[in-house]
């Protein structure tokens, strides 16, 4: 899974850093991604693993590193979402 | 931190005398001067008003958002620069206590700013990025314990009469252009050259050239949170509150004048209604859907900023990202519709600039509220986050 946040991330994150060498606890906000990329990164995920983010996960702190946002997807996907 | 609600209606209480008795006459001149309402912050000072959100451990008045919006209304009724200053001035104050307030430096300089009853402005709009205030293209220069931190800003309001400055800027010279962090530069640290003017259609004594700033300090001085967090949990929100309460002001005052004049037609003929009447009807329309946009919108983040801790920050919550924004798109169009719908109805009393009717200040004053962060910026960014808003 963290292969594929990584390839989203390439495609529409606009990190300023390239993505491999981001570790998984990277920051990613710190690492470039905008506010306005991350929305674009939270559709493209949706779109990869078929769900969809609640309200209540929609904050800087659940797309702010690789770890926090497979958190996130594995919460969702595993019906405990 | 909120004082009971006797001492807040004391303190709303003291900005209004003070915006009846001192902003309001001298208006006029500071509009057609373009001139800082110096005696109006003077006398902000002297009742204490610029440490208003400032805890009462620290020597503040520990008000909340629903008194600064009522403060900031009752300047803008006065005088639109002086609640625009007032705005911005508590704006900055609220970035410290809400996000320094842990840090010894700042709750030091939260004293002293009681105290000496400090004016703070702010350099967030930089050439290069204009009112897209979460990218920076300069960066803070960090050397051991102290910092040195240049910006060409476009814009700082009360630039030459502010005590100190919070500054946006990259985190480092390697960071990304939205990595951001907050700084507050103090006047003895800090020059200022003037790199443009300030002669404009309307909020002229908000005194609001370019300026190159060249600034040096200790690290403390740099809020230890990222910019991004302090944007979304309180300049954003207080941004388009109090600016909104500004405006709210300016309407309720072109609203009063016009109330006045048709008043004034009825009296001469009893027994018919004028012809006016009905377009003041339509007005207060709009200044009560406006009152009630306001005053809902600074409940409901008092009542959020109480709530928060640090897990569950609602602040943050896209929903109410949406609802602030929409509160600055619709603020700023309802205060230029209010003041033209009142120029309409008063007709060339209003567009002579010396009378009792005049409204050029107000509509010039108003034109610019759609401008300050364009609002094709802010709908731009609902537009993008309503792709990912769920609740409906
Ligand atoms: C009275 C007043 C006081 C101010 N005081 C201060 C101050 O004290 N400190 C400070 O830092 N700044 C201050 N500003 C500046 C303000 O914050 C903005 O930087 C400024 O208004 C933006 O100017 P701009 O027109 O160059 O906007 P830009 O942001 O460059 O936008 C230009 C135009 O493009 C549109 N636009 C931009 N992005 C998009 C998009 N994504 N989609 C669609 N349209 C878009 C905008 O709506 C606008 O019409 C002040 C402004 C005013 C009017």
């Amino acid at each position: 899974m963290k292969d594929k946040i990584r390839e989203i991330l390439r495609q529409h994150g606009r990190l300023s850093k390239d993505v491999d060498t981001l570790p998984d606890d990277g920051d990613l906000y710190e690492a470039g991604m905008t506010s306005h990329a991350s929305v674009n990164v939270m559709l493209a995920l949706e779109g990869q693993f078929d769900i969809e983010f609640p309200d209540r996960m929609l904050k800087r702190s659940v797309f702010q590193s690789i770890a926090s946002i497979s958190a996130a997807i594995e919460e969702l996907t595993s019906g405990g979402g | 931190m909120e004082q009971g609600a006797n001492a807040a209606s004391d303190v709303i209480a003291r900005a209004r005398k003070v915006a009846r008795e001192v902003a309001a006459p001298a208006a006029a001149e500071v509009d057609r001067e373009a001139r800082f309402p110096k005696e109006a912050i003077e006398a902000q000072r002297k009742e204490r008003l610029l440490g208003a959100f400032v805890p009462t451990e620290l020597g503040g008045l520990g008000c909340g958002m629903t008194t600064l919006a009522a403060i900031c209304e009752a300047f803008g009724s006065a005088c639109g620069a002086t609640g625009l200053i007032t705005a911005m001035h508590h704006i900055q104050v609220a970035c410290i206590v809400r996000h320094g307030g842990d840090s010894p430096y700042f709750r030091k300089y939260l004293q002293e700013l009681c105290d000496k009853q400090l004016l703070i402005a702010s350099a967030t709009s930089e050439v290069g990025t204009g009112g897209d205030i979460r990218s920076s293209v300069t960066a803070v220069e960090r050397d051991g314990a102290s910092f040195v931190l240049n910006k060409d800003a476009t814009t700082i309001s009360y630039g030459e009469y502010a005590d100190d400055i919070l500054v946006t800027s990259r985190r480092a010279p390697d960071a990304p252009p939205s990595d951001q962090v907050l700084t507050l530069v103090r006047k003895a640290d800090y020059t200022l050259t003037k790199t443009t003017t300030w002669d404009t259609l309307g909020m002229r004594g908000t005194c609001s050239p370019g300026f190159r700033l060249e600034s040096k300090g200790s690290v403390d001085q740099i809020l230890p949170l990222p910019f991004g967090d302090i944007a979304s949990r309180t300049m954003v929100p207080f941004s388009h509150i109090l600016w909104a309460a500004c405006w709210l002001g300016i309407a309720t005052d072109a609203v009063s004048r016009a109330r006045h004049f048709v008043r004034t037609e009825a009296r001469k003929k009893p027994g018919t209604v004028p012809p006016t009447a009905i377009r003041l009807a339509e007005v207060i329309n709009l200044l009560q859907l406006m009152r009630n946009n306001v005053h809902d919108a600074a409940s409901e983040c008092e009542s959020l900023m109480k709530k928060a801790d640090g897990a569950t920050d609602e602040l943050l919550s896209i929903g109410f990202a949406i609802k602030i924004n929409n509160l600055k798109i619709a603020s700023s169009q309802l205060v230029q519709q209010i003041v033209q719908g009142c120029l309409g109805i008063v007709g060339i009393q209003g567009y002579k600039n010396d009378t009792r009717y005049s409204m050029g200040r107000h509509l010039r004053d108003a034109l610019s509220a759609s401008l300050m962060i364009g609002n094709d910026r802010i709908y731009a960014r609902n537009a993008s986050l309503l792709l990912v808003h769920k609740d409906d």
